[in-house]
This record gives C-alpha cells, sequence and structure tokens, in this order.
C-alpha cells in the first residue's frame, strides 16, 4: 500500500517529527511504500542542515537524510512555508538575493502542489503535527 | 486524473497561530487538481469565518475575505459545525456571508456555509477519501 | 468504511480527544499517540467518557509514547489496548482513512 506522510511541527519543540519517522520505519519494514513525505508549518525546519543537536541526541534532519538515501523516499519542504521560516535551496537563495542556503541532502522544495499530488496518488495520508 | 474527495478540518482559530492562514493556502492551490473539495470548520475553526475581522491592531494580514473568492475556484462546500457555534456563544448571523454561483442551476447565488449537526459533520467525515486536518 | 482517528494531545490539555470522540462514528479506532496517551489512562476524570466509547470504537495508545511516559498496559481503561508502531501501522492500513486531530 502507499502511504503519504504529512509532517507540520518543528523537530525537536514537538514529537511530530519523531514520531512520522518511526512510523515510516515500520510501515516500510511491513512492505509498504512511502513515496513521499511532506514537511509543511513549521515542519519545514527539519529540513535545515545547520541545526546542531548535541552529540548524545538524536538527529532528526539526519534520520531523514538517510531515510530517504535508503529507501527513496521523496522528502519535499513546502515553497511558501519555507520561504517564511528561512529555509531555502541554492536556487531560492539566489532568486532572493540571500547570501546562503540551507537545505539539507535528500530533502527538495517545491510548491504545495506536491501535497494534493500525494493525497492523489497514495492510498492512504497520516499526518502528524501539533 | 483521478478525483478524490479531500476534506479541509479546520479546528484552530485564526491569528494567533498561523494554522488558518496555511490551510487556506492549500486550498488555494489543490483547487487546481479539479477535485472534489469539502471544507470543515468545527472546535475553535469557526472563528475563522467570523464577520468584522480587523487585524489592523496586530500587524497581520486579515486573510477572511479570502474565503468569499473560494466560490471562483469551485470550493462551495463550507461545512460549520453547529454545536461548536453554539458552544462558543456564535450563531449564523456572526459568519461572514459566503457565497457562490451555481453553474448548474443558471448561475443562481448560493450560500456557501452550511451549518451542520455535529452528527451530519461525523457523516461528512467519513465520507471522505483524504482528511487534511490544520 | 472506517477511519482511524490519531489523537496527540493530552485531554487535559485540550478538548481534542473529545472532539474525536464525538465524531468518531461505530467502527472507527482512534490511537492515542504522544501525550495523547494520558488520554488512555483509567482512574481519571475523563476516563468515563473514553469508557462509554470504548467497544464500538477500537480505542488503542501507542505502546512505546506509554512507556516513555513511566505508563504501563496495567493504567489503562479496560477495553483500551497498546499498540507498537507495527500495530499503527496496521490500523492505518486496515481502515479508509485517517484523521489526524491535531
Amino acid at each position: 500500500m502507499k502511504i503519504g506522510v504529512v509532517i507540520s511541527e518543528g523537530p525537536y519543540t514537538h514529537q511530530a517529527a519523531d514520531t512520522a519517522y518511526r512510523f515510516v520505519k515500520a510501515a516500510i519494514a511491513k512492505g509498504h511504500e512511502v513515496p513521499r513525505v511532506f514537511f509543511y508549518h513549521d515542519g519545514v525546519n527539519v529540513g535545515t542542515r545547520l541545526s546542531v543537536p548535541p552529540q548524545d541526541e538524536r538527529n532528526i534532519q539526519k534520520n531523514w537524510t538517510e531515510l530517504a538515501a535508503e529507501h527513496g523516499t521523496d522528502l519535499v519542504v513546502c515553497i511558501a512555508a519555507a520561504q517564511r521560516r528561512g529555509v531555502l535551496d541554492e536556487n531560492e537563495a539566489k532568486r532572493q538575493g540571500k547570501d546562503a542556503d540551507n537545505i539539507a541532502e535528500g530533502f527538495r522544495i517545491s510548491g504545495l502542489g506536491q501535497l494534493i499530488e500525494m493525497g492523489i496518488q497514495t492510498d492512504r495520508l497520516v499526518t502528524f503535527g501539533d | 486524473m483521478t478525483t478524490k474527495k479531500f476534506l479541509y478540518v479546520n479546528r484552530k482559530a485564526p491569528y494567533g497561530t498561523i494554522y488558518a492562514l496555511e490551510s487556506l493556502e492549500v486550498v488555494l492551490i489543490g483547487a487546481a487538481f479539479e477535485q472534489d473539495v469539502s471544507l470543515a470548520f468545527l472546535d475553535d475553526g469557526v472563528f475563522q469565518l467570523t464577520r468584522g475581522q480587523n487585524t489592523e491592531g496586530i500587524g497581520v494580514k486579515n486573510f477572511s475575505p479570502t474565503f468569499r473568492a473560494l466560490g471562483d475556484y469551485d470550493v462551495t462546500k463550507f461545512f460549520v459545525e453547529k454545536e461548536s457555534l453554539e458552544e462558543r456563544g456564535l450563531s449564523e448571523d456572526d459568519l461572514q456571508q459566503i457565497m457562490y454561483e451555481d453553474e448548474d442551476d443558471d448561475w443562481a447565488e448560493k450560500p456557501s456555509i452550511r451549518i451542520i449537526s455535529r452528527a451530519e459533520m461525523a457523516d461528512v467525515m467519513a465520507d471522505q477519501d483524504v482528511v487534511l486536518s490544520f | 468504511m472506517a477511519t482511524l482517528h490519531t489523537v496527540n494531545k493530552s485531554p487535559f490539555a485540550t478538548q481534542t480527544l473529545l472532539s474525536c470522540l464525538g465524531h468518531a462514528q461505530d467502527g472507527d479506532a482512534i490511537l492515542m499517540i504522544e501525550d495523547g496517551v494520558y488520554g488512555g489512562l483509567a482512574g481519571t476524570s475523563l476516563s468515563e467518557a473514553v469508557a462509554a466509547r470504548a467497544g464500538a470504537v477500537r480505542i488503542h495508545v501507542l505502546a512505546e509514547d506509554l512507556a516513555a511516559r513511566g505508563l504501563n498496559a496495567g493504567r489503562l481503561i479496560e477495553g483500551v489496548a497498546p499498540v507498537g508502531y507495527d500495530g499503527f501501522v496496521d490500523l492505518v492500513a486496515e481502515t479508509d482513512r485517517t484523521q489526524s486531530w491535531l
């Protein structure tokens, strides 16, 4: 079965990104497919490569980057939500005249249409937020 | 393209948090996908539709007029829960008027807001393919 | 045509669980996750409201979230059963849609 996932809260403050990660791992282990995870609201902050959690703590961004590399899951960060919160890829940084980008490996920035498309193309959609 | 029933569930008040505004942004983009769209307003979500919102004093954009434009995008089903209104001391008169033109009925102007009971809201929720919560 | 409802808030902080209980239909399932697991506890001011729907609605708590908060299955309302992440995935697959009560 194809399961789409939405993460709508930021990392560390809320448990949403952790719960979603464990859910996705369990779903894939059971033979389901998770073609895409869509990051919205403060969830876009999961996609910054500039977070530096203490070494004895889980690294939420890295967890997702590794999961995407291993399973080909498409990690999409909403562009409108990301721009508000300062999450940029190289193209956006250039376009907006910013001096740096911060999107992490395995994540890409795209539009809200990707969320709707995920809803249409998957069998189930599960939202993790607060 | 497959047509699915999409329900946007709005349970949060506007302005205190960004959820209401960013929900509306999804609805606007989603309209281009020509799905069967319904909006649900319950719990504090009913506060999103109150008339007379004036945000000048808080420095935040007033997005409530945008609801009135959704009819042009074929988003015409606004289900508002009666119990949620009553619990908050509100009635339909406290909500802004949102109309759409029904192309199947000689473009007659009709209200988009439908006040329904909690039990009917549960039926609306149970009738969906995709539920997006904000 | 059943729905899986997830609730992630403590019912002592918000009305989310009560709203979910008010909209879940017979045959649906509710899974309490994160701080939502407190809604599964027996002997609270809300236990009765939850117990009243348990049976007609399948009510579960996520075992890992329960354990993280120092609680175990013995503290749960009768008829409320813990499931792991595997069970969470099964509930999503078995029902027709998932509605998150955020």
